[in-house]
């Protein structure tokens, strides 16, 4: 990176710096404004005859693999987080490439865990320059003191794989953690000891890396099936004895929330979607595994049930609530990005009509259309909302990194974004005059549903009509902002940050919409 | 006010400490403040706190406020607070003072308009109990919508907390929006429970529940007090209303005189643990072994002109079982029962709401005695029948309440004002 860095004022009025690791970047423009042209990236061409004709590609360990793999300084690793924070592959893989004495290596996650954490150490020595991708808990704390050499760059499960296509970030090796995997490097993710459903996260990598690694704790004779990635992009297979602690992949079960007011935040919610008319027969709706959430579908479904209405289809985070949706004939189909729960991995395992899907039929900018613009409404939630309803869900409000972006801003595409959050958190506000960091533009966020009231964005019109007759408790967003400041006791201070960038947030379709800036120790 | 009758308190020996509040991973929207008392140096503070970024000037600004306000010129503050609010660290900051053995004016500035009365007759289907030393279920209690809050000091404060739950009660009192709730505050049984009134009177709630009464004489000492602290300098003409709550056979037997012991006791309840424990019978779901004493309690209440409220149903998992008992309870004649948990609201609400059923059949005969009123009528009858006079009453009742209840449309609109602005009749 250079020493001197430059700095533009992008559509959103945020400061982002000019170059990204030695890239150039264009300045976010607004939603739906930047149209990139040009070719997609792709790997280096390869032939069958480069490979064993019985398909056998095993090879002893992750070792051998990456120096099969031509592991050399600088290179870009790739992994993914399916699961969860029981993963053991992404740390192994790397500290087997700190072993083989690589240097500066970029990783690329598709989102990072706690459980991450020793990659701190392959940064302190070298191994690992930075990383690209979600950063939280110890990592979050590290890149936000601005320890870590190059730029966190924070992007959505879509942007992720825009970048892959658009060639921004060139995949070396990917290495592919595989609940269920032949020798040919089928795998599959909804099988095995280590189940954790969906494999999604890892297809653009499979597809667009140099080269493909896949590691199983669970070989099975060819062919494996179902086959969620395909042996015919793999180089490599890996047979280990574990590739992650079960108890951290997914629960045992996912549980509501039992705090009354979140409990309060999720049935304005569904109330919400019934009196603002989006819930009626053959409608859609998106919702995570967070407490609202889940509590959220339980209202909805009693709702749904006593007015006689199926959906037609809904997403997740597929958890038991989804399930049951499906199971009492209350929606055709469940889209499933990933599977929290084990209800939900039984479910993607044997009901046909539960579905894996990845970000590139979800969320991929440059595919021709996704799913998430096709959602009549999603339930998110977010760390902080502002007056103009830009939201933060990257960073706490004191600025450390604190989540990654996930499928959100992708999300932000449905019929109808409803932000579910509580106003406040103890004494940190969460409804506020101006957000630390934006990571989703206000103009996409059309309500915001917390314990004191429901706020639609002045510019849905047609929701504020629709909701003329509802007794939801209707209020303006600065109206609930400034109660909060009045039980908190007065406005917060700004948290003071330094001029030094330590992490981007991207948007959608690649380009810059906010700067990380350091948070002084 | 507490101050008047200590200030004659000599000067702490120095170094004088004490601590209040409450520290661990698990604490939210509380601190642990721990003072030490010197005689020079200064003042020391020393803040830990996760909301430092935000509020961190705010909470020493507060902090050297309250010291100054108990005349502490030299002090090691130590601070160790997990994001509460203001309120709360002037009152745990005011009881760590006070267990140091220090007399001053903590109060907050009121932050909400002080509470006026409450009608005699108010709607009070759901009072929800919150721990008297717990600030984060009061600060969005409100949000909630029960007709109650009781703010308690009794049960559910440890007997070493006793004087600092009383400080953050009365400066919720002060400062937290209830929303329109009715503000009630149960105090320990008395004698401890003066002490209780002498903190919280000034701040005038709008009841005060009596724990564990027996008789008439002690609701008598308790409304005595509150007179003799409101003539001390309270608002003029601020009734607080009593609501004893009887929890012994002796104090089932004597139901009517505790009921008609003063002219503010508005209602009267039942608390069945220790009721069932005085018996000593084992307390049931289904609860016939307090049936007497309920019927009891309801007949000596309306004997006695006032609102017979029930128990409150333990298990707050259990929704069906709540339903349950809160619809016989309606049917037995209580008005109203208790909630330990939010969720316990909007099935207590559904069941103490008469059913559409049973308001068209009112509307119709409250609307055939009023014509027959316009007419001259004596005689009401509706259809072939002839109504009764007690039979309009209760219909008329019924109406009322389903008005309060909003589940009356008036024109177009329903109102839903009834629970906050009762309609205000004889606040004495």
């Amino acid at each position: 990176m250079s020493t001197k860095q430059q700095f533009v004022v992008n559509k959103a009025g945020r400061r982002v710096p000019t170059v990204v690791n030695g890239r150039e970047q264009i300045p976010y423009q607004g939603v739906a404004v930047y149209a990139p042209k040009g070719v997609k990236h792709g790997p280096a061409i390869r032939s069958c005859n480069e490979y064993p004709e019985d398909g056998d590609k095993r090879v002893r360990d992750i070792k051998t693999a990456l120096e099969k793999c031509g592991l050399r300084d600088g290179m870009v690793i790739s992994t993914h987080h399916h699961l969860r924070n029981g993963d053991r592959v992404a740390v192994t893989a790397l500290q087997a490439a700190a072993e083989l004495g690589a240097k500066d290596l970029v990783w690329f996650p598709s989102a990072s865990f706690p459980c991450h954490e020793p990659v701190i150490g392959l940064m302190q020595q070298g191994a690992v320059h930075h990383i690209e991708g979600s950063m939280n808990g110890p990592l979050g704390e590290f890149c936000s003191r601005g320890q870590m050499r190059g730029l966190g760059v924070l992007r959505s499960h879509g942007g992720r794989w825009q970048a892959i296509q658009d060639g921004e970030v060139k995949i070396d090796i990917a290495v592919i953690a595989a609940p269920t995997a032949d020798p040919f490097g089928n795998a599959d993710g909804s099988h095995g000891p280590s189940a954790c459903g969906s494999l999604g996260f890892a297809l653009a990598d499979s597809m667009y890396a140099e080269r493909v690694i896949v590691v199983t704790d669970n070989l099975v004779p060819f062919p494996c099936i179902p086959w969620q990635i395909q042996g015919n992009n793999v180089d490599c297979v890996v047979e280990v004895d574990s590739i992650g602690d079960p108890s951290q992949i997914v629960s045992g079960t996912t549980q509501v929330t039992r705090s009354p007011d979140r409990l309060l935040i999720a049935e304005y919610v569904a109330r919400f979607i019934r009196d603002a008319g989006i819930m009626r027969e053959g409608f859609s709706f998106q919702a995570g595994a967070g407490g609202i959430a889940l509590a959220f579908v339980d209202h909805l479904k009693d709702m749904m049930k006593s007015a006689g209405i199926r959906a037609r289809f809904v997403r997740g985070g597929s958890t038991r609530y989804l399930v049951d949706l499906l199971h009492d004939g209350l929606t055709d189909y469940i889209l499933d990005g990933q599977t929290f729960d084990l209800t939900g991995v039984e479910s993607i395992g044997s009901e046909p009509r539960h579905v894996a899907t990845s970000p590139f039929t979800s969320y991929n900018f440059h595919g021709k259309g996704n799913f998430a613009s096709m959602v009549d409404a999603v339930v998110l939630g977010a760390t902080e909302v502002d007056l103009s309803f830009n939201a933060n869900v990257v960073t706490h409000s004191d600025g450390l990194l604190l989540h990654g972006i996930g499928g959100w801003q992708n999300c932000l595409s449905a019929g109808c974004t409803i932000l579910a959050l509580p106003s406040f958190r103890d004494r940190i506000p969460v409804v506020v005059e101006e957000v630390t960091t934006i990571s989703g533009p206000g103009e996409l966020i059309d309500v915001v549903v917390c314990e004191r009231g429901v706020a639609v964005n002045p510019r849905r019109k047609d929701l504020l009509a629709a909701l003329r007759h509802s007794d939801l408790p209707l209020r303006t967003i600065s109206n609930i902002k400034d109660e909060v400041e009045a039980i908190l006791g007065g406005k917060p201070r700004r948290p003071t940050l330094t001029d030094r960038p330590v992490a981007v947030v991207k948007w959608v379709d690649g380009t810059l919409l906010d700067t990380v800036w350091q948070t002084p120790l | 006010m507490a101050k008047n009758k200590q200030e004659s308190t000599s000067a702490p020996v120095s170094p004088a400490k004490g601590e209040a509040g409450r520290c661990g991973d698990d604490v939210r929207s509380d601190l642990f403040v721990g003072v030490e008392i010197g005689t020079t140096g200064g003042l020391k503070i020393d803040l830990s706190s996760r909301v430092s970024t935000f509020y961190g000037d705010s909470i020493e600004k507060t902090v050297v406020n309250i010291l100054g306000a108990f005349a502490v010129k030299h002090a090691r503050v130590e601070i160790d607070d997990k994001g509460a609010l203001p309120f709360v660290i002037a009152a745990r900051l005011e009881a760590a003072l006070r267990r140091a053995g220090r007399r001053g004016d903590g109060r907050p500035k009121r932050n909400i308009p002080q509470g006026e009365s409450s009608a005699r007759d108010r709607l009070r289907r759901s009072r929800l109990y919150l721990p008297g030393n717990e600030p984060k279920f009061m600060i969005n209690a409100g949000i909630h919508r029960p007709d109650g809050l009781i703010l308690d000091l009794e049960d559910s404060v440890h007997n070493q907390e006793k004087d600092a739950a009383r400080i953050l009660v009365r400066n919720a009192l002060r400062c937290v929006d209830f929303l329109g709730a009715e503000r009630m505050v149960r105090i320990n049984q008395l004698p401890l429970g003066l002490e209780d009134l002498d903190e919280i009177v000034p701040e005038a709630p709008e009841m005060i529940l009596i724990p564990k009464v027996e008789d008439g004489e002690q609701v008598r000492v308790v409304h005595d007090r509150i007179r003799n602290l409101q003539t001390d300098g309270s608002k003029d003409g601020h009734v607080i209303w009593l609501m004893p709550i009887i929890e012994s056979a002796l104090g089932v037997e004597n139901a009517f005189q505790i009921a008609s012991a003063t002219k503010t006791v508005a209602a009267l309840t039942i608390g069945l643990e220790d009721y069932t424990a005085d018996l000593g019978v084992r307390k049931t779901a289904e609860g016939s072994e307090s049936l007497f004493a309920r019927m009891r309690l309801v007949n000596a209440a309306r004997a006695a002109g006032v609102q017979a409220i029930d128990s409150v149903f333990g298990d707050v998992g259990d929704v069906q079982g709540l339903r349950a008992w809160a619809a016989r309870a309606r049917s037995l004649g209580f008005e109203g029962m208790g909630c330990i948990h939010p969720r316990q609201i909007v099935p207590i609400h559904e069941a103490f709401a008469p059913s559409p059923l049973e308001i068209e059949k009112a509307l119709a005969i409250v609307d055939a005695f009023e014509k027959a009123q316009s007419k001259g009528l004596g005689v009401v009858s509706l259809g072939t029948r002839m109504i009764d006079p007690p039979v309009v009453l209760r219909a008329q009742r019924l109406v009322e309440l389903a008005r309060r209840s909003d589940l009356l449309p008036q024109g177009n609109k329903f109102t839903n004002n009834a629970a906050v602005n009762p309609s205000r009749d004889d606040a004495q």
